[in-house]
């Protein structure tokens, strides 16, 4: 047997985003040893791509807003299939995970008072996202990032997890390679913490980094953790439609808190044209008081334009589809229009927008101050993951935590705007700060020398079958995947078509086993994608099939065969785990009650 | 549309290197990380290239386009003059991995020996701070910084000196961090003695090199180098100023 070198760590980070970094510090100050795998360099992970902001109800800019008004937001907006312990605790601890921020350098927009600034987003009653222009996720992962660097946390940069080892009780540690050499490493751990974000990469048209490929949900599952709610991927309403190289690339929903309308080509606001019984008491049906809302009328009801991603994706769709879309296949996205209502529009857009400014510019040629932009749904989170236990994050395998978008349970059916960078603070400091207590509590255990052997013969195979010959190539094996899930599987779904995309799944298995990679080990990306399916293909069939158990229409997941909620289903999470033969076991979870104080909070906001 | 001709640098068995010749098919809006990503997936899928937001905004892709430092991901090829070959090499200011990769973790040493962050006492007994708007511009335009590491290729003490290796130049990206350092409205701490001594920023000569660079329009010279430089002048070198410090 090769030598592995081989590390030795109480927890190990996977992951470097958000969660991660956030779970690494909480795990060193409690004084254990930590390590961080970074896939890519170190911050540069997808969080450096959120552009909106962190939800949290400080209060700042409007002083009706409470942990109790985001809560029941939250759970509105993830149409009460959402755990309503996380819904809880991220309510509750947001505040204090965004002022720690501050305290570790961070320097969000500030209001006149001198305090943090807050802005509207989609489905989040008041002002509430603390940002730094539209560039936040950066703002963040580098203040993580800056911070972790002076604690004691040993960060490993371009490393690959290629699977997790267990002893068959727990979790003992993980397998993977160094993409310089391609030199396998062995991680001996008590605790592992997931934190690998999502998978948009599996689909043809997203706004996720490349690192996006759902690995970390897929290494859980493998291990046995359980995963839920994975019908439920969510769709941003705007994302770029031109050029097509760019096709997919986000653009913050803070262009519509800024006061932007979306029009179709008959220039109609069409979000007037269907606002849902959940939100008609809170929106307004007046152009004019949806302005002045976006302005900071604290007596105005909020613009259609702002309601949950999951609806304005949807009648995006609509417009698109029934022939009032615009010349490249999208609709219009307007902000340059409030010069009709403010007198230094441009300064005040590029001031307030400026990376949206700047990509237009760069990428499309389109001045966002004088013109309005082309917009389009794009692939951008999912709701779904590893389960967890809402207090300590640990899933279904002991030792195993996991925390941020690769985790499941907060946003329910779908996740309003903001509340993923909160999410990644909360519950990266709750995951850190209970791997560690569970690295104290439980001593080392084991490593199975055969399953590591077994592994390294399994990544190497892709070598092999080149040099026999008839090997295929492993990024046409990922192109051709990422078109049949936008195709099959994307927002509108139907029995038929997820039918075929199974059946096409068990296809793209075979091809996948059959994937080759020429050259040495040495930074390699065809035999890294080679891998990377084996991830790819995991989750692409987790979510076909929860998105076909789940036959009704609810957030994220729209079924046309099914346009309706069905009340049985609203009361079940969808779950997915690993059977006999490697076979997915699909269960209905029915969702715990909620406790009576919060439910009682959750009507009163109705 | 046409076909386009790169050269692209190669890494070699032997561990050095040399240009190869690749075709590929140019759409509209194509910007050149495609183009490579199109070689990859049909050519050379052992191309080393990396790269993750293909959105400017994780400072991955940085590379020399024709002799120019620049991100890849925001370089439309309909800016590249049409009809010639176009040249991609790996940053020259740092050792290569292989092809189009280099091996810039000095940076992330380099950065680890500023001194971090630390706060003055929060301003309000519920432990936060106020700061005005206009207070803090300067700091969020350094704070844009994506680390693509451009600068630091582009700076003739580290590319022609190679004075970061030794450390004896912190190089222009961490000239801006200090900045945004020293110049938060909430920081205490002082490094101007350790500019001096330990970050060599009496190096830099002010050729502004590194701000034609920056993808994300930082002013590093004007804005963040020079009143560094003043600092600490101020300090130590200001006569009057030693005087009053004598008989103070």
């Amino acid at each position: 047997m090769e030598n592995f070198e081989t590390y030795r760590h109480d927890v190990l980070v996977i992951g470097s985003g958000g969660a991660g970094l956030r779970a690494a510090i909480e795990a060193a100050a409690a004084g254990v040893s930590v390590a961080v795998i970074c896939r890519s360099l170190l911050g540069k992970a997808h969080t450096v791509m959120a552009e909106g902001g962190v939800a949290a109800a400080l209060a700042n800019v409007d002083d009706r807003d409470s942990w109790k008004v985001h809560f029941a937001d939250t759970m509105r907006g993830g149409q009460y299939l959402n755990n309503w312990r996380m819904a809880e605790l991220h309510a509750k601890e947001a505040p204090d995970r965004v002022r720690e921020l501050e305290a570790w350098g961070a320097v969000f927009d500030r209001t006149e008072d001198g305090r943090i600034l807050q802005r509207n987003f989609g489905g989040h009653k008041y002002p509430r996202l603390a940002h730094v222009g539209d560039r936040t996720g950066l703002e963040m992962i580098r203040t993580l990032q800056d911070h972790t660097i002076h604690q004691n946390v040993d960060v490993y940069q371009e490393y690959t997890i290629v699977a997790l080892l267990n002893d068959g009780n727990q979790i003992v540690g993980a397998f993977g390679y160094d993409r310089e050499k391609g030199r396998f490493k062995v991680f001996k751990a008590k605790a592992v913490i997931i934190a690998t974000g999502g998978m948009g990469r599996i689909y043809k048209i997203s706004s996720n980094s490349w690192d996006c490929t759902g690995g970390g949900i897929s290494l859980a599952y493998h291990a046995g953790a359980e995963l839920i709610d994975m019908e439920f991927v969510q769709f941003h309403p705007t994302g770029m439609v031109w050029p097509p190289s760019v096709r997919g690339l986000l653009i913050t929903e803070g262009v519509r808190g800024e006061g932007g309308v979306l029009r179709n080509n008959q220039g109609r606001r069409f979000m007037f044209d269907d606002i849902p019984e959940l939100y008609k008491g809170q929106t307004s049906t007046d152009e004019e008081e949806g302005w002045r809302y976006t302005q900071g009328d604290k007596n105005a009801k909020r613009p259609p334009e702002l309601l949950t991603r999951d609806h304005v994706a949807r009648c995006i769709t609509r417009e698109i589809k029934e022939g009032r879309g615009s010349p490249h296949g999208g609709v219009f996205l307007d902000i340059a229009w409030i010069k009709e209502k403010i007198s230094n529009a441009p300064e005040h857009i590029k001031r307030k927008l400026p990376s949206m400014y700047h990509q237009f510019k760069e990428l499309a040629g389109v001045d966002i101050t004088k013109e309005p932009m082309e917009v389009g749904p794009t692939t951008h989170y999912i709701m779904g993951g590893v389960r967890v236990d809402a207090d300590s994050q640990m899933t279904s395998v002991p030792g195993l935590f996991a925390a941020g978008e690769c985790a499941a349970g907060l946003h329910g059916a779908n996740r309003l705007g903001g509340n993923s960078l909160s999410d990644l603070l909360v519950f990266g400091q709750r995951a850190g700060a209970h791997a560690a207590i569970y690295a104290k509590e439980n001593g080392e255990s084991k490593i199975n020398d055969s399953q590591v052997e077994e592994l390294s013969r399994w990544a190497l195979d892709p070598f092999e079958r080149a040099t026999k010959g008839g090997a295929e190539n492993p990024f046409q094996i990922q192109t051709d995947l990422q078109e049949e899930m936008q195709k099959l599987v994307g927002i509108v779904r139907i029995e038929k078509e997820l039918a075929e995309a199974i059946d096409k799944i068990d296809g793209f298995k075979e091809r996948i086993g059959r994937s080759g990679c020429g050259g040495n080990r040495g930074y390699n990306p065809g035999w890294h994608t080679a891998m990377e399916l084996k991830h790819m293909i995991t989750v692409a069939e987790a979510i076909t099939r929860a998105a076909k158990e789940r036959k009704e229409s609810r957030g994220g997941h729209f079924r046309e065969d099914f346009p309706q909620k069905s009340d049985e289903l609203g009361k079940v999470n969808i779950s997915i785990s690993k059977g006999a033969g490697d076979k997915m076991e699909i269960k209905h979870l029915p969702k715990a009650k909620v406790r009576e104080d919060l439910q009682q909070i959750i009507e009163e906001m109705k | 549309m046409a076909k386009v001709l790169f050269n692209i640098w190669r890494t070699t068995g032997s561990g050095d290197g040399e240009f190869q010749e690749y075709k590929t098919e140019i759409t509209e809006g194509m910007v050149v990380l495609d183009a490579v990503h199109h070689i990859q997936a049909e050519h050379a899928n052992d191309l080393a290239v990396r790269w993750n937001c293909k959105a400017g905004k994780c400072g991955s892709c940085s590379a020399e386009i024709n002799g120019h430092p620049k991100l890849m991901c925001m370089t439309r090829m309909s800016d590249m003059p049409e009809g010639k070959p176009i040249t991609i090499q790996p940053l020259k200011a740092f050792p290569i991995i292989k092809d189009l990769v280099t091996d810039v973790s000095i940076n992330y040493k380099i950065k680890k020996k500023i001194k971090k962050f630390k706060p003055r006492p929060p301003d309000a007994a519920d432990g936060t701070w106020r700061m005005a708007q206009s207070d803090i511009d300067r700091v969020q335009e350094f704070r844009k910084c994506i680390e693509c590491f451009l600068c630091q290729d582009v700076c003739h003490v580290l590319r022609e000196h190679h004075l970061h290796e030794n450390e004896k130049f912190v190089g222009p990206r961490h000239l801006v961090y200090a900045a945004a350092l020293e110049m938060h409205p909430l920081d205490v701490e002082d490094r101007t003695g350790d500019l001096k001594d330990q970050h060599g920023i009496g190096f830099c000569n002010i050729t502004k090199c590194c701000t034609t660079v920056c993808p994300e329009n930082i002013v590093i010279t004007d804005n963040a180098i020079i009143p560094l430089k003043e600092r600490v002048a101020d300090k130590f070198y200001d006569p009057l100023m030693k005087l009053f410090r004598i008989f103070k």
